[in-house]
């Protein structure tokens, strides 16, 4: 499980500044920004912008884009389910349903009543072990029931 | 003490998904408790991935593989023998002669599984950086030839003749020029690039350098997706590695001719698969897709003349520098030329990667090689090329994997990605998907994907249920045009692709009662 620092203000500039000299330096930053802290806040956007002299509508527009860049800190733990086709082949979308019915856990909900949150995501290369999921940088192969539960802490 | 004994087990993360970690910690600590010296060497997966984690050890007979190993079976592994080759019910044999292999013509893919992802003294002493060598001793034009005369065709699903696009950016005026690759493989069903890129990512730094030597580009990036964090720590340090070594940096092997690459991380957006779309993301935009023209070559990164490939693309170059064009042309058939790394997924009993010369039917992979569904169940539906890529009968399966052979069965190659599934599908629901993942996706540039892909779902919802059905197809078969014809990039363009064959070839899906579907699909 990770524990981030709360967000600090000061920290968050001098990352900004040891990233802004490389070409096209948005996303390096962000994902620099949401390592460090868990998340992106907003006030990382006037940082950003007067470092790289790019327009806050610019920065904003950038992070919003992406499914990657959370902008409030994320929850204690974050299990990444591949719901794509090779997954679906293999029964990803009964162990969605499955989480819901016995657990309460719905997948992309963020309601804050768990401990950990589901998350859709489309591919893990994995497709020959599937379902796939990627909890905390760790990929993980033929899931089933249990080992969902049991990846989200639920009680078996 | 006697020499040590040299074990493979994988650091690939697929096999690492079925606990190939816990297994080579259980080999390291029951070899200590019995004495054994051991070298152990984390090597890439062969690609049989239903035999993971497969542990090789080196034998006076060569490699014998074992799989797959469950931590709990080491103890009796050592029992048995097995650091000697000794007999065990997981014993495979000698790798080089198991039949997956055998039948294989790995040209791309023939150190990953072999080597030690990480030595760049490994990959030398097996053919490594010649093709580098021979490039540095030819001048741009003729590498430029050599790369156009293999027949080479961009593997990222496209294929575009790879020679002409560095042709265009060989011939540009320009005082900067950039090398990308365009490593956002997100196709479902998809995962050589992630495999070449752990298991032996020297050949695409190697790769990519022979381009910028070849055209005069200085700075090269990877663009590689965030879904792919194992891949990302194996180019970082092969990257450093290679930079300390001089093999990237101010003077490329000693050439005098600077190289310098980096890897960018995407952050979780499809669409950046679409080249013009990863150029803005790498410029730090959203990802948001550009018009062509101007064509990349001419007016690409920053506005630079830039080479954007696949993985596969520059990684297939050092191979055709070094063994020369006509050697790969040799392999393939009709416009196909070379070898193809197809990816086997889904609902297969033995799933994984085989790299084969083009022409081999889709039966032959999906039933010889990979022995049918895991389930048993008979196989009703087949996609080919990722998530915009046509769903194929049980009939259909004799055709060819070559580009031009699924163009003619109105279907497309992509990256080489094969998912099976069983007669439990319900093919209205997975038109309904391809057009919810186009709309999760599209980068929202243009009204006919932007726009249509919602309405796709809104229509099949209506034609599931039973809505005024007639209706509802004839205006369904009405926006798949338009988003063929009206698209701006392949997103909006081929997302009819699945939906119109799923239409086509399992109409009955689409004419049930509602109430005798699936449970899954009354979600």
């Amino acid at each position: 499980m990770v524990h981030y620092p709360a967000w600090d203000q000061d920290e968050a500039r001098s990352i900004v500044s040891g990233l802004s000299h490389l070409e096209g330096a948005t996303l390096p930053i962000l994902h620099a920004l949401q390592e460090e802290f868990g998340y992106v806040d907003p006030q990382a956007v006037p940082l950003i912008a007067e470092a790289l002299n790019l327009s806050r509508a610019d920065v904003h527009g950038t992070i919003s884009f992406y499914h990657d860049f959370r902008t409030a800190p994320p929850p204690r733990r974050i299990v990444k389910l591949c719901r794509a086709e090779a997954c679906q082949a293999l029964g990803c979308e009964a162990l969605v349903e499955d989480l819901a019915r016995e657990h309460g856990i719905v997948v992309d909900s963020h309601d804050g009543h768990h401990d950990a949150v589901v998350e859709t995501v489309y591919c893990l290369g994995n497709c020959a072990l599937g379902p796939s999921a990627l909890v905390e940088g760790e990929l993980v192969g033929r899931v089933d029931a249990d080992r969902i539960a049991a990846l989200c802490g639920a009680q078996q | 003490m006697s020499e040590a004994i040299r074990i493979y087990v994988p650091i690939d993360a697929a096999a690492l998904s079925v606990g190939a970690e816990v297994v080579a910690q259980a080999v390291a600590k029951e070899a200590q408790a019995r004495g054994i010296a051991v070298e152990f060497i984390r090597n890439g997966s062969r690609g049989m991935l239903w035999l993971e984690p497969m542990v090789e050890v080196e034998t006076g007979e060569g490699r014998i593989a074992y799989g797959p190993v469950a931590a709990k079976d080491v103890a009796t592994l050592f029992e048995a023998g097995f650091q000697n080759g000794g007999p065990h019910g997981l014993r495979l044999g000698p790798v080089d002669e198991l039949d997956w292999l055998k039948r294989q013509q790995r040209l791309t893919f023939e150190r990953v599984g072999v080597t030690d992802p990480l030595s760049l003294a490994d990959y030398r002493a097996h053919d490594g950086l010649k093709g580098l060598e021979k490039a540095l001793s030819l001048t741009g034009v003729e590498i430029v030839e050599e790369v156009k005369a293999s027949g080479l065709r961009g593997r990222g699903g496209a294929g575009f003749p790879t020679g002409i696009k560095w042709k265009t950016v060989h011939d540009a005026g320009a005082t900067q020029k950039y090398i990308v690759c365009n490593a956002d493989e997100g196709d479902s069903g998809t995962f050589a690039d992630r495999m070449l890129m752990e298991g032996d990512p020297f050949l695409l730094i190697e790769g990519m350098a022979i381009a910028a030597i070849a055209v005069g580009a200085t700075r090269g990036y990877i663009y590689l997706r965030s879904e792919y964090p194992h891949a990302h720590k194996a180019l970082q340090r092969a990257i450093l590695k290679a930079r300390n070594a001089g093999v990237l940096g101010a003077s490329v092997l000693g050439s005098g001719k600077a190289f310098e690459l980096e890897v960018r991380l995407g952050a979780g957006a499809y669409i950046c698969g679409e080249e013009t779309s990863l150029l803005e993301s790498l410029e730090g935009k959203r990802a948001i897709v550009r018009a062509k023209p101007p064509i990349p070559a001419l007016q690409g990164l920053f506005g630079k003349p830039t080479i954007v490939n696949n993985v596969l693309s520059f990684a297939a170059v050092p191979w055709i520098l070094t063994h020369g064009a006509k050697a790969y042309a040799d392999y393939g058939m009709g416009r196909s030329r070379g070898t193809l790394p197809v990816q086997l997924g889904g609902n297969v009993r033995r799933g994984g990667l085989i790299e084969l010369a083009f022409g081999i039917s889709l039966r032959e992979i999906i039933e010889d090689i990979g022995g049918g569904t895991l389930s048993g169940r008979p196989i009703r539906a087949v996609q080919v090329g990722g998530p915009l890529g046509a769903y194929l009968t049980a009939q259909q399966l004799d055709t060819p994997m070559d580009y031009e052979a699924l163009a003619g069965i109105k279907a497309m190659l992509g990256h080489g990605g094969i998912v099976v599934f069983d007669d439990s599908v319900d093919m209205a629901r997975q038109a309904r998907f391809a057009f919810e993942f186009c709309a999760k996706e599209s980068c929202g540039k243009c009204t006919p994907c932007r726009i249509g892909a919602t309405r796709g779902v809104e229509l099949v919802d209506k034609i599931i249920a039973g809505h005024e059905r007639p209706k509802n197809l004839a205006v369904l078969r009405d926006l798949n045009k338009l988003m063929t014809d009206a698209s701006l990039c392949a997103m909006g363009g081929l997302t009819p692709m699945p939906v119109m064959s799923a239409l086509n070839h399992f109409f009955e899906d689409f004419d049930r009662p509602p109430a005798e579907r699936l449970p899954l699909a009354a979600e």
